[in-house]
């Protein structure tokens, strides 16, 4: 495995974890529920796909990019449409649990 | 510092920085903030999941990741359901007890 | 201490945290939410323990498909407030020192094993060649243990008359009912385009079950939540109970699975035998006809009791 790639995966896999850190902070630190839903799809898209990118040259190619790519888009999809609905319920000032 | 030590390395902190976010749950204040932080333990999960995969070259993981995906998109959508709507505004239930 | 012993050891102590927070929490969704995170744990530490086999069924049915049917249970539970006493602090010390009980069992067992412990993983690999299957983790299910995992297909049903079993008798003949209390359009756009690609991630884990960590139960259990899902986001209505396919569907596997155990004692001298040489094309098409009514089964499971709802 070349240097380079190595490089590439520790930077991004790094950075993906910082997202996720950020994601985090954000949600225990933020105001509202609309700005914390804003710092959890930071983790969400960044934090993961970040992680996926770095991981993309340390797998078998190329049937585990596939996979990696798969994975980060299902989560990515998901992460939207339940962003949608929870945004929903706490505009509606959803009742406590 | 060797790449799998690293990725191990990060797959504990994303780990541990997500299951901080659950403090979020017990916080709340709304519904949707209970979501949130559930959210953000799924895809962290997952991340943590590939990392530390990738690093013990075990190949399966990503088949595991790939399910935990689909199945946690649903349950997302399963637990906006559940949680956001527990008296049935519209819903046809009727409980005549 | 190396790198790798500190990140096991991290992971030990972040699920007994977990544990403990999904025991003590009052509210029944957060408690649900831990269990559910508790178990995505238990599934990285299967990994790091080198089982995958182990790790994907903990993802499918241990974290994931338990947790949608507690999620539901919950739901129902707070649509159905007081309908008793919570149980009083007797009976909760007599279910904690049971469980107690249980758990040191388990322990003694583990630590009192011999060193090295007693193992069939060589005699299973010896013998793998003549099921002309890859992986010993399905040679073990469908071969050598086959009646353990008929057993467990057919505990399915009885689980599912136990759902069915709730519904009121007004009810009784209808359709099961889990759609979204609103329409929204992400909710629908995301019902129409994932389940192709869980479908095709389904037959997927069926198909590699032969050879790599995979199966019946998780296939089944990802095609489940699928229909599911299309069934929340109103695209599609789920069957009434009384439909005489459904049935059908839903014994087909245990059937199947049951006849070619029986026709073992005629062509292979034993229950659940297989003839020299058919073994494989045999498994194949047990896991094949059992995915199906899994996932029949596992969906009709998480979609709850029947209703009958005024259209």
């Amino acid at each position: 495995m070349s240097i380079a790639l190595g490089l590439f995966t520790i930077f991004a896999v790094v950075a993906g974890a910082f997202f996720f850190l950020a994601g985090t902070v954000g949600l225990l630190r933020f105001p509202d529920p609309l700005t914390r839903l804003h710092a959890l799809t930071k983790a969400d898209n960044l934090g993961l796909g970040l992680v996926v990118i770095g991981l993309l040259p340390q797998v078998a190619w190329p049937l585990g990019a596939i996979k990696l790519i798969a994975i980060w888009l299902i989560v990515l999809f998901a992460a939207t449409t339940v962003s949608q609905l929870m945004a929903r319920a706490a505009r509606d000032g959803g009742p406590p649990v | 510092m060797t790449i799998p030590d690293l990725l191990l390395a990060a797959a504990v902190f994303v780990l541990a920085t997500v299951a901080l976010g659950m403090v979020r749950i017990l916080r709340g204040p709304a519904a949707a903030d209970r979501m949130m932080a559930a959210q953000l333990f799924g895809t962290g999960g997952i991340a943590a999941l590939l990392l530390l995969g990738v690093a013990t070259e075990a190949n399966a993981v990503l088949d595991v990741a790939l399910v935990l995906a689909l199945l946690a998109a649903f349950a997302s959508v399963a637990f906006v359901q559940g949680a956001s709507h527990p008296d049935g505004d519209d819903s046809k239930e009727t409980h005549s007890e | 201490m190396t790198l790798a012993l500190a990140v096991d050891i991290g992971l030990t102590l972040l699920v007994l945290a977990v544990a403990c927070w999904t025991l003590a929490v009052r509210d029944t969704f957060t408690s649900v939410i831990g269990f559910v995170a508790y178990g995505l744990l238990l599934a990285l530490i299967w990994v790091r323990l080198a089982a995958p086999d182990v790790a994907l069924t903990e993802a499918a049915m241990g974290s994931g498909l338990t947790g949608l049917l507690l999620l539901g249970a919950a739901a129902r539970l707070q649509n159905a407030k007081n309908i008793s006493a919570p149980p009083g602090l007797a009976l909760r010390w007599v279910a904690g020192v049971l469980c107690a009980l249980v758990s040191a069992g388990l322990a003694a067992m583990v630590l009192l094993l011999p060193d090295p412990a007693p193992t069939l993983a060589p005699a299973v690999v010896a013998h793998l060649p003549a099921t002309g299957l890859g992986n010993p983790v399905t040679g073990v299910l469908l071969a050598y243990r086959a009646i353990d995992t008929l057993l467990e297909a057919v505990v399915l049903l009885p689980a599912l008359l136990g759902v069915w079993s709730l519904a009121a008798d007004r009810d009784w003949g209808g359709a099961p009912r889990l759609r979204y209390h609103r329409p929204d359009g992400a909710l629908t756009l995301l019902a129409q385009v994932l389940p192709p690609f869980g479908i095709i991630v389904g037959i997927y884990l069926c198909w590699n079950g032969a050879d790599q960590p995979g199966g019946a139960f998780q296939g089944g259990a990802v095609l489940a939540a699928m229909w599911a899902l299309i069934l929340t986001a109103g695209l599609a209505e789920a069957p009434p109970v009384s439909r005489r396919w459904l049935r059908w569907l839903l014994v087909a596997g245990s059937a199947v699975f049951l006849v070619i155990g029986l026709a073992g004692i005629g062509f292979a001298d034993a229950f659940l035998a297989y003839p020299a040489g058919y073994a494989k094309p045999l498994i194949l098409t047990i896991e094949l006809v059992l995915t199906l009514s899994i996932a029949v089964a596992l969906g009709l499971l998480i979609a709850g009791p029947p209703t009958r709802t005024p259209s």
